[in-house]
């Protein structure tokens, strides 16, 4: 089975994911435990996260913030919402419940706008408490082979709130897509630090297949052990293409739970979801309803900044005006480390949108601290010089590079490195010599062979050591065979 | 709403019983399966009544919004819970072998 | 009463006011209570845990304040027990139950914190049917309790060690709680008062939680005064129980004698049907008294509250199923060891749970479940609100109404213990006011061949003011042979 980034022809993938959230509060969702990462076993604890008889819960106001935060962000409907209790019993939870959202959550609806316009539709957002952890012993440390478990409860009551998606997503690419930038418009919300390889974020897949033309869903199978995006990509791809290999085959898609086996690379069944766990939900009685007032959800939304995607836009249509589309991936990488604020305070000040963009995202990028102190009337100077041709790209690159280490004025920082671009008589003086030096390539050039002025623009540069301006070499050297 | 008139049966003991982890032997499940029912066949009167448009009642009270600051606040000595545990190891509370994941 | 108690005064208030004023040491009132409980605790069978040296400290901190010119409290200085379903830190609570015997809770419940700070001395833990399960607290896993009235009967239940507690005289103040009746019944079994708040009046954190929206915690006491003095120091808003009423609570204490002119009482007429002659006839002699001290009395149907039972026994063990999964045998109490952790819940919890929690487990388990959700549980919520509406329909025409607290006096151990749904008949009448939320309180009335019948007066939420004066006045035309405390009366006749 070939793990091929697109289905067999006429196959058509189809991911929902449900993603757990960490909420970044100072306290547990209905304690006040620290919720912090790393502490000793046990040691962030009470009777309430510890479900000791008699405890009751209390829910926290701000991990509700958050979570009307992440509701307005997502474009989610915040509305009444109540909790329910979910029965089933496992060491990782003290009360042998959880308490969570069932039927009537706090978020309905809402979506996610990728970077490559593509939308991704929710279906709902809702508050629940997290577990403990176990960790096996013997056996390798897996929880087959164990010949016991050691379970901590500090996590256990840490808020979470799980994002589920509808099936709209079509590719193991535009899953990792997806989940970047849910991750990205989490961490603009502050609800949460969104990182994957702790844990504070997790993915669960759903994934079916169907015919290409298909209106029906075919069965799916949900795949949990998702560690990073990585894993994510390789078991949508694995998975699509184990059940096509069961449906073309004329066997049936089992609907199940599976794991991930990121060494091995393949999904194996868990347990049958066919026969749905019965978790008895009901509402929780030592809880009562939450209605958030439409004056608390109109502020909260009003205090989010601009999403990753508008942001995205605002970039787009600033460089777009030249008549052709930004890069996507420019975008993206500019939003994401926080140097869209950079471009756009450089545009404001004259430079070249898309000359700013591609800096930015190419170069700066690199250093993304030292760029978001960056002044954005620095950078506009800077490629203001590049546009003018008074730097050349090399040169300019350079320059920028000095900047993000040692702050300062690109003009003074190029004068320093003796960067004014070449003169007219020199740059033409330069361009004999290599002339001189390579007739055959002339030669051919003068015959209409448009690809050795490259070999030669490029011969003019290393002689010049980069300080000649490429775009006046290519004028000079059409101009010459012209005449 | 029309009546249900399933009793608790021999089955709905075994099935309930694994959901709320008790082991019964087996005499056990006829005697509970046949207690049960008389006492579902008096209480399920309840289910023929008619209940149109009367909302369920969740709470007694018509509280909402019971919220408490982001605050730390106290948490327990771990040797005092550890002390009431039925066996620990290293910090955390020790288990037999956990089969399965969570469903 | 015995010797060593002649010079400590009957009764809470008169307790704490002698206290206060210097008069009696606080040590002498709990050594008496504590010689008092050595002498017949043998055969009543009130406390799992009686905390001797606690409490002697306890009095001598309250002698101490009060030697200093600090306000001891309250209830300085009084003796209280506590239902064993109320942790207290550092002392043992079972909930009646094996599967917490040796428990120490790293926390105290708060109102545990409440009566110590209102200087009341905790002198042990009481009996009670295991998790609150039962009406005659023969399903205490550590033996029954014996009526004080007669060893051969039960104290009722689920509170009966409470109960019994006070109504022998060993001690003036006691705590239980009540879920469908289990202050109530066993008060009236025993000759004492017991009340059960408005829900959401007292805080359930340290509860050991039967049915989390329909428990409360009550007082006990021998008089409608003393308990109201308690309901006053455990009354109030806690933050760590968010079903807690933020309302401010109006003292009932001060307001107990303002009497019932022109007060409007109705009598269910729907509880006397069934309730034995002597029941009834207690029901009819309070209406009496009431009606000659001013109020307003007439019969009242209220069909609704009948569908109470049948809608309790579905809610109650719905939530109990959840509320008692977490005793799994992993964190604290009884592990009973298996290959595997399911196993050894398995094992754990059958031999942890006595057969009344199973079957109420098993039952909330089935009503809970895919497929009868609705049927059962759902409709059942909804018949709460049918008699909610029943309730509601009666206090737009009457303040207070009135019926009888339990279908019959004391019955004798081992009577219904077979035949569980005769036991839940028991409480019948005291289940409507928990599915509505509301208060009532069970004060004793009269006797039927030796044996206390007590008389329900129920108000709307937040009605305790008036269901109090309403509950002096009866006592007031009380037999006065019909209350507690007594002496433990001896068995009958040998069995």
């Amino acid at each position: 089975m070939t793990a091929d980034s697109s289905p067999g022809a006429g196959w058509e993938i189809v991911v929902g994911l449900e993603v757990h959230c960490e909420l970044s509060t100072a306290t547990k969702l209905f304690c006040s435990c620290p919720n912090a990462f790393g502490a000793e076993p046990n040691t962030n604890v009470c009777p309430v996260c510890l479900g000791l008889p008699g405890s009751l819960p209390v829910l926290n106001a701000r991990a509700v913030e958050f979570a009307i935060a992440i509701g307005s962000a997502l474009g989610s409907s915040v509305e009444a919402s109540v909790f329910h209790r979910k029965n089933y019993f496992y060491p990782d939870m003290p009360k042998d419940y959880q308490i969570s959202q069932y039927d009537a959550p706090i978020n309905v609806g809402g979506r996610v706008e990728l970077a490559d316009g593509s939308v991704v539709g929710i279906v709902r957002a809702h508050i629940e408490e997290d577990t403990g952890k176990t960790t096996h012993v013997g056996g390798g440390g897996r929880i087959h082979d164990a010949d016991y478990s050691l379970v901590d409860y500090n996590r256990a009551g840490v808020p979470l709130v799980e994002i589920v998606s509808e099936p709209d997503i079509r590719s193991a690419e535009q899953a990792r897509s997806y989940v970047n930038e849910l991750r990205a418009i989490l961490v603009a919300t502050g609800a949460s630090d969104g990182r994957m390889e702790e844990g504070s974020l997790r993915v669960d897949a759903n994934i079916s297949v169907r015919r290409a033309g298909d209106a029906e869903y075919g069965t799916r199978c949900e795949v949990k052990n998702l560690n990073s995006l990585r894993s994510l990509g390789r078991a949508v791809d694995y998975e699509a293409a184990r059940q096509i290999a069961v449906l073309e085959s004329g066997g049936r898609v089992v609907q199940e739970t599976r794991h991930w086996n990121e060494d091995e690379g393949l999904t194996s069944p868990l347990r049958s979801k066919e026969e749905a766990y019965d978790y008895r939900y009901f509402t929780e009685p030592d809880l009562v309803p939450l209605a958030p007032p439409a004056a608390e959800i109109a502020a909260v939304a009003a205090g989010l900044g601009p999403l990753p995607a508008a942001r995205r836009h605002r970039v787009a249509d600033l460089v777009a005006a030249d008549g052709s589309p930004a890069p996507v991936d420019q975008l993206t990488t500019v939003v994401g480390l926080g140097l869209d604020d950079l471009v756009r305070g450089a545009a404001d000040h004259g430079a070249d949108p898309r000359l700013a963009l591609a800096r930015a995202a190419n170069e700066a990028a690199n250093r993304p601290d030292d760029a978001r102190a960056l002044s954005p009337v620095a950078f506009a100077a800077l490629v203001k010089l590049e546009s003018a041709g008074k730097l050349s790209a090399t040169q300019s690159k350079t320059v920028l590079a000095a900047m993000l280490e040692g702050g300062g004025e690109p003009a003074e920082i190029a004068a320093r490195l003796g960067f004014e671009t070449l003169g007219d008589a020199a740059t033409e003086a330069a361009i004999d010599a290599v002339l001189a030096a390579h007739p055959v390539e002339w030669a051919r050039y003068e015959q209409g062979d448009a690809k050795i002025a490259q070999f030669l623009l490029g011969e003019v540069m290393r002689a010049t050591r980069g300080r000649a301006n490429g775009k006046a070499v290519a004028a000079s050297l059409e101009a010459r065979r012209r005449n | 709403m029309p009546a249900v008139t399933e009793s608790f049966s021999r089955d709905d003991v075994v099935y309930v019983a694994r959901l709320a982890r008790l082991d019964l032997e087996p005499g056990e499940v006829d005697l509970y399966a046949a207690q049960l029912a008389s006492i579902l066949d008096h209480v399920a009167a309840v289910t023929g009544l008619d209940t149109t448009d009367v909302p369920p009642t969740a709470h007694p009270l018509e509280l909402e919004n019971v919220l408490r600051p982001d605050t730390p606040g106290m948490t327990l000595d771990r040797d005092e819970v550890l002390a009431q545990a039925p066996l620990a190891e290293s910090g955390r509370f020790r288990v037999p072998p956990i089969l399965g994941e969570a469903p | 009463m015995s010797g060593a108690a002649r010079d400590v005064p009957a009764g809470a208030l008169a307790t704490a006011r002698a206290v206060r004023s210097g008069e009696v040491r606080a040590h002498q009132v709990s050594e008496a209570a504590l010689a008092r409980i050595a002498e017949f605790e043998g055969g009543l069978h009130c406390f799992n845990t009686v905390t001797a040296d606690a409490a002697l400290a306890a009095a001598d901190a309250v002698d101490a304040a009060v030697a200093a010119g600090r306000d001891p409290g309250p209830l300085a200085g009084v003796p209280i027990a506590l239902k064993d379903n109320l942790c207290t830190r550092g002392v043992a609570t079972t909930a009646g139950s094996r599967i917490l015997e040796g428990w120490l809770p790293p926390y105290d419940a708060t109102v545990v914190r409440s009566v110590v700070a209102a200087g009341a001395v905790v002198v042990g833990k009481t009996n009670l049917d295991e998790f609150a399960m039962g009406s005659s607290t023969e399903n205490s896993a550590f033996g029954p309790t014996r009526n004080p009235w007669d060893p051969g009967r039960v104290p009722g239940g689920s509170s009966g060690g409470s109960a019994a507690a006070v109504a022998a005289g060993l001690v003036p103040l006691a705590l239980g709680s009540d879920t469908g009746g289990s202050v109530r019944q066993p008060a009236s079994l025993c000759g004492v008062v017991g009340m059960k708040p408005t829900y959401g009046l007292v805080s359930r954190y340290g509860l050991i939680a039967f049915a989390s929206s329909l428990d409360q915690i009550g007082p006990f006491a021998a008089t409608v005064a003393d308990a109201a003095a308690l309901l006053d120091v455990i009354a109030g808003h806690d933050p760590a129980d968010s079903t807690s009423l933020a309302v401010g609570f109006e003292p009932v204490s001060p307001r107990l004698d303002d009497g019932v002119a022109g007060m409007r009482v109705g009598v269910i007429s729907d509880f006397l049907a069934d309730a034995s002659p002597s029941c009834v006839a207690a029901v009819r002699g309070a209406a009496d008294v009431l009606g000659r001290a001013g109020a307003v009395v007439e019969e009242v149907a209220i069909p609704a509250l009948m569908l109470g039972l049948s809608a309790y026994y579905l809610v109650a063990p719905a939530e109990a199923s959840s509320n008692l999964a977490r005793y799994d045998g992993v964190r604290y109490g009884l592990r009973v060891d298996g290959p595997d952790v399911t196993q050894m819940n398995g094992r754990t919890r059958s031999a942890g749970f006595g057969p009344e929690v199973k079957r109420r487990i098993m039952l909330g388990t089935y009503v809970l479940s895919a497929g009868y959700y609705d049927a059962y549980y759902g409709q059942a919520q909804r018949v709460r609100t049918l008699v909610a509406r029943g309730f509601g329909d009666a206090y737009e025409r009457f303040d207070v109404l009135v019926g009888p607290t339990s279908p019959t006096v004391a019955f004798e151990i081992g009577a219904k213990a077979t035949d569980p749904l005769a036991m839940y008949l028991s409480d019948l009448y005291t289940i409507p006011t928990n599915l509505a939320g509301h208060p009532a309180v069970s004060v004793p009335f009269s006797l039927s061949e030796g044996l206390p019948v007590g008389v329900q007066v129920l108000a709307p939420a937040l009605g305790e003011g008036a269901m109090f004066r309403a509950a002096t006045v009866v006592e007031r035309g009380a037999d006065p042979q019909a209350r507690g405390p007594i002496e433990p009366r001896a068995a009958k006749v040998a069995r």
